[in-house]
């Protein structure tokens, strides 16, 4: 498949994610939207690893060509899988003291 | 010792250790002690510069480099010493009258409290120094660092009863006078360096009479700038008027600085720097008419002054236009016989007024004395011994100064001669005033002040009678060639000094038979005007209020009411409008204007920040699509 589609996937799911932050309330479904945008750069990044991989056959080395970015999501998905952890159990606590998951009664920062 | 002239570091060297020791100590150490170490300083001094006399004297002179005090590209000028015949005689007036006044000082001044005391003696050894300096210097810059000196501690000395704010301001004007002159002195060394490359006196010397880096516009620029300087420092018109001011400090600092050394040092520039003048014919007709109108005018204001030492301070004024008189006509040897003489006899004259001070308790008027020659015989005797001198009474010290000038003053030009005469009777007059109504007559002070009176003690009256003594055989080093044949050892001593611009420059030489006739016909008019004055105030003391014209007199001509009006208050409402105007519009409204401007647009930042994370995330969204939109048309 050419890798404009992939391209284009990803930017989709991307905006969506952003969409979902700026315009939703609920810390969850925010929460859920930044997984979005994860997950839609590690598409990108396993697209573009295969596309070099492909490309670069004919070298000596080939066999290693491409692989970092694959690592790369792996990273990315441990530490997102850490961070849902710690961000779950921050809106656990949230909703504990103020009964509500709603982001705009989080406005303390302010002060 | 194989050469002494070595050893001419030491003369500076010892007043700066009595400084240090005397001014750190002023606080422990005993009266008696800062005494001992204040004189015995100078008096060391005085032992070497007589040992350096005597080389100089057998033909013996050096340039001493000791080491290089500023190095800048292609200019080095050392801190060196020069020793001839010039800075030697300088040597021995300055450390030989310094000495006989700090004698006197510690007599004079031991009402004073210790650490006062102390001070004094701190400063005045100080001055010794930076006057040391300024004429053992071998360049301009060196020279510049003990002209600086002295006027600090005139300025100090001037000031030294600090709680009296009249005496504050009449150091500060004589301060602020000598920075006026300074400036032009600084401007000539800068000239010097930049087309000379180098301070030394040699090397300017040199370069002005090899010619190629001199042009007659140089050397004509130059030598007024420094002859400017010199009006500062040596009091002549128009810088004149901090000198009679300058009369507030004690009486032996009036004698030391303000008579006998600091105020010559004007005198010593120019006859150092003669090969320059020589050749700027201009600059020496400014001198000599500078020189006359300053004489002139002084004597005319010393004739109705009423304080003791304001004559003697005018006398000064008018003492120095004779020197200034007759550097301008080339006469540069006649200068300096001057300069010696009137170190001599000025010392006197204003010891002789302290220990008068001293007797009447602090009284300067003269119209209430009179009348003392009966209690103070010394100070008397050696105070009209003075006064004859300084009036040119033949034979005594200041006819053979005054005489030598007056000739070539009439070599130049008749009217000169005809005005310079005239000044020097009026010399005669305000002088022998000045002695009538303070010896003769009756006393016309309080009957408290004349049970008081006495004569001074023994420290006072030494240097009075060694003063006097000098005052009256010192002329006979400088006998005037008609009347004997190699008569004037001093002349033939400076040769050396002078013969360059001699040179350029012959001294106007008039026949001996016109000499005899002008040595007569002035000789007879000053002794006809002695016995006037003497005979009229003694009868009868000039103790009412001036009127009409004296009045002018007795107001100096109104020329410190003319420089009040005329600079310094425009400069002070000059200043009053920087001050009140441009201080407080401008540069307040500029720093103001800043302040304000950061927290009117901090406060409309603050804004931004609302605590909605929404918000928040919103603002990076849009900056992150405002960079790829930058970036996008960027690469374009």
């Amino acid at each position: 498949m050419p890798i404009n589609y992939y391209i284009f996937l990803s930017i989709a799911l991307f905006c969506i994610g952003i969409a979902g932050v700026l315009t939703r309330r609920n810390a969850i479904i925010i929460f859920m939207c930044i997984e979005l945008m994860l997950n839609a750069v590690n598409l990108l990044l396993v697209a573009f690893s295969k596309m070099h991989s492909a490309a670069a056959a004919a070298l000596p080395d080939a066999a290693t060509v491409g692989t970092d970015g694959q690592l790369f999501v792996f990273f990315i998905m441990v530490v997102a899988a850490a961070e849902v952890s710690v961000g779950l159990a921050i809106i656990v606590m949230m909703y504990r003291n103020i009964h509500s998951v709603d982001v705009n009664f989080l406005n303390r920062l302010k002060h | 010792m194989k050469n002494i002239l070595e050893l001419a570091y030491l003369v500076p060297l010892f007043p700066l250790i009595g400084f240090l020791i005397n001014g750190l100590g002023r606080k422990s150490l005993s009266k008696s002690m800062i005494g001992i170490i204040g004189s015995g300083a100078i008096l060391a001094s005085f032992v070497v510069s007589l040992l350096i006399f005597f080389q100089v004297k057998g033909g013996n002179t050096d340039t001493l480099n000791y080491f290089s005090f500023i190095r800048a590209g292609a200019v080095n000028i050392p801190f060196a010493f020069q020793i001839d015949q010039l800075s030697s005689i300088f040597l021995l007036i300055i450390t030989g009258v310094g000495f006989l006044i700090h004698v006197y000082s510690t007599s004079y001044m031991h009402e004073e409290k210790t650490e006062h005391f102390g001070r004094y003696f701190a400063y005045l050894n100080l001055f010794v120094f930076s006057m040391l300096l300024l004429v053992m210097g071998a360049n301009y810059v060196i020279m510049f660092i003990g002209w600086e000196g002295v006027g600090l501690c005139s300025y100090l000395l001037i000031g030294f009863w600090f709680k009296n704010p009249e005496y504050n301001k009449a150091a500060n004007k004589a301060f602020i006078m000598n920075r006026i002159g300074d400036l032009a002195f600084l401007i000539a060394i800068f000239w010097i360096i930049g087309k000379v490359g180098s301070v030394g006196y040699s090397e300017v010397i040199a370069a002005a009479t090899e010619g190629s880096k001199f042009t007659t516009t140089d050397i004509t620029g130059i030598t007024i700038l420094l002859f400017i300087g010199a009006t500062g420092k040596s009091a002549q018109i128009p810088l004149y008027t901090w000198l009679p001011d300058a009369m507030a400090g004690p009486t032996p600092v009036s004698a030391l600085i303000h008579a006998a050394t600091m105020v010559t040092a004007g005198i010593y520039m120019i006859a150092r720097s003669n090969v320059l003048y020589s050749m700027s014919p201009l600059t020496l007709n400014i001198i000599t008419y500078v020189g006359l109108a300053t004489a002139l005018l002084a004597a005319t204001i010393a004739l109705k002054q009423n304080d003791i030492k304001k004559v003697l301070a005018y006398s000064t004024v008018s003492q120095l236009g004779y020197m200034f008189l007759a550097l301008g006509t080339g006469a540069y040897v006649a200068a300096v016989f001057h300069v010696m003489t009137h170190a001599f006899f000025k010392a006197l004259l204003f010891l002789g007024s302290g220990s008068v001070i001293h007797a009447m308790g602090g009284e300067q008027d003269i119209r209430k004395m009179g009348g003392l020659n009966k209690y103070m015989k010394v100070t008397h005797i050696t105070f009209l011994l003075g006064c004859l001198a300084i009036a040119g009474i033949p034979l005594f010290s200041g006819f053979f100064s005054k005489d030598e000038i007056l000739a070539s003053a009439f070599g130049k030009s008749p009217v000169i001669y005809a005005v310079g005469l005239f000044t020097a009777l009026l010399t005669a007059f305000y002088m022998f005033r000045l002695y009538a109504t303070t010896f003769r007559g009756s006393f016309r002070g309080t009957h408290e002040q004349e049970h008081h009176l006495h004569e001074s003690p023994s420290a006072i009256t030494i240097p009075l009678v060694v003063l006097a003594v000098l005052s009256v055989i010192g002329g006979f080093i400088g006998i005037p060639e008609f009347m004997m044949h190699g008569g004037h050892k001093l002349a033939e001593f400076l040769q050396p000094i002078v013969a360059p611009s001699a040179k350029l420059l012959p001294v106007h030489e008039v026949s001996h038979s016109t000499e005899w006739i002008l040595t007569g016909v002035s000789s007879a008019l000053i002794i006809g005007v002695v016995f006037f004055a003497w005979n009229k105030f003694s009868r009868k003391p000039d103790t009412g209020e001036a009127t009409g014209f004296g009045k002018v007199l007795a107001n100096k001509w109104y020329v410190d009411e003319l420089y009040e009006k005329a600079i310094v208050n425009p400069l002070a409402k000059l200043g009053g409008f920087f001050n009140n105007i441009f201080e407080k519009l401008v540069v307040d409204g500029l720093v103001n204007g800043v302040g304000r401007l950061v927290s009117y647009s901090s406060r409309q930042l603050r804004l931004l920040q609302s605590g909605q994370v929404g918000s928040y995330v919103l603002l990076m969204v849009l900056s992150i699509l405002l960079v790829f939109v930058i970036q996008f048309f960027l690469r374009k």
